[in-house]
């Protein structure tokens, strides 16, 4: 589980930190199967600019083992709405990069 | 270099604030102002701060005659970096109105630290400061990891009352747009780079869909689609290149977005005074402003629907023959 409160404070902005919880965190676990808990409680609200450095690669780099072990908790509507945007964007983009590759 | 301030500084008059500017000389800045009346927008205060922290405070002065009004330069900070003595004194208790000075942000520290600490001087409810937090964050950010800029991010933002309104405008005398796509993108001229710039999914750090791991090309254009959401003007300005989306008509219910940055109601100059740098400006009415989710969530769609279209250039046609 992944407080990130105590990570980013009440607002998460900070890309430098989202890039270190990937790195340390995120991709490492995603790597050997496990799931990641990533608990947005005590956070108001994030840019999109953030939760993309937070999950984009993941997402890219391991696809459908992201997809069923990476969850969100206490994420508020307006985190939620960015998650998605994320999300929906990434896998648009790699849905071409499968056309390509194949 | 000169700058004046007349008596008409808002976004909608940005673009003659721009031709006005005077970049010669740029070992020194001299600043006037109207003689009765100015009005500041944060946009020509964080531009002129900019210049006079580039050049120095021992070769920025504030020249002439300047009106009562001119006391706002004073709170915010303008004196403080020339080498003028501010005419002005204060009461104590005298109200300090609802603005963040100019600041100096040059870390991913820094700003948390000004996003947390500005907030209680704005006095915006928490719905509102989500909004305010989400537009400086992405706005200092882009300055600090693409800009290059020495000097930092330097910010300022004001709270008008009578039309429930937060104005703020950022600017660094960093590389410029045009330099920041280059590696990716070879913009042609600045008008071109500031268009690509506004663009979703375009980012100076790679071409492939989706963006590098820390950046997707959305910040901008993100910015720029709040604003027209709340009909507000945004405006953006690099080397020689300038533009200023109009404030969106109120009888239509609902502002379309588009990706394409020409396509939305704004008027662009290729031909401005050449700034070393990039200045962005933007306006939120806080009464216009739904929810952040639904703001973001209809700004995302445009962007998903960018992506497809892009993509659908690259497919094979079928050889008919």
């Amino acid at each position: 589980m992944i407080e990130m409160q105590q990570l980013v404070g009440s607002f998460a902005e900070n890309k430098d930190i989202a890039k270190r919880i990937r790195i340390e965190q995120i991709m490492p676990a995603l790597s050997k199967g496990k799931e990641v808990v990533i608990d947005f409680d005590g956070v108001s609200g994030a840019t999109q600019s953030f939760i993309h450095a937070l999950i984009s690669d993941p997402i890219r780099e391991f696809r459908d083992v992201a997809y069923a072990n990476l969850a969100f908790k206490n994420a508020n509507d307006d985190i939620r709405a960015i998650i998605s945007i994320v999300y929906r964007y990434m896998q648009e983009s790699l849905s071409g990069e499968e056309n390509d590759q194949s | 270099m000169r700058v004046h301030f007349n008596n008409q500084g808002n976004l909608r008059n940005f673009r003659s604030f721009v031709e006005s500017l005077d970049f010669s000389e740029p070992q020194k800045l001299e600043i006037t102002t109207h003689d009765k009346w100015i009005t500041v927008h944060p946009a020509n205060l964080v531009l002129t701060a900019a210049l006079a922290i580039k050049v120095g405070r021992s070769n920025s002065v504030i020249l002439g005659k300047v009106p009562d009004t001119g006391r706002y330069l004073d709170r915010m900070g303008l004196y403080k970096l020339t080498k003028t003595k501010s005419p002005f004194e204060y009461r104590e208790k005298e109200p300090a109105g609802r603005f963040v000075p100019l600041s100096v942000i040059r870390t991913a520290e820094d700003q948390s630290r000004f996003i947390a600490d500005m907030i209680p001087l704005l006095h915006l409810s928490e719905e509102n400061a989500t909004i305010v937090k989400y537009v400086i964050g992405e706005l200092v950010r882009n300055v600090l990891e693409h800009a290059k800029a020495s000097e930092g991010a330097i910010v300022a933002a004001q709270y008008y009352r009578k039309t429930n309104r937060v104005s703020i405008g950022i600017c660094d005398t960093g590389i410029g747009l045009w330099k920041s796509l280059q590696t990716y993108w070879s913009p042609k001229t600045d008008a071109e780079a500031l268009n690509l710039a506004l663009t979703p999914g375009v980012t100076g750090t790679t071409r492939r869909e989706g963006g590098s791991s820390e950046n997707a090309g959305a910040g901008l254009f993100f910015i720029k689609s709040i604003a027209k959401i709340t009909r507000n003007y945004f405006a953006i300005y690099s080397g020689s290149a300038e533009y200023t989306l109009h404030k969106h008509d109120k009888r239509v219910s609902a502002p379309r977005l588009f990706a394409d940055p020409a396509q939305d109601p704004h008027n662009e100059t290729g031909d401005a005074p050449s700034l070393n740098g990039t200045l962005v400006a933007v306006d939120i009415t806080l009464d216009e402003t739904p929810e952040l989710k639904q703001l973001l969530t209809g700004i995302g769609e445009v962007y998903d629907r960018a992506i497809r279209e892009r993509k659908r250039v690259k497919y094979h046609e079928p050889r008919f023959i």
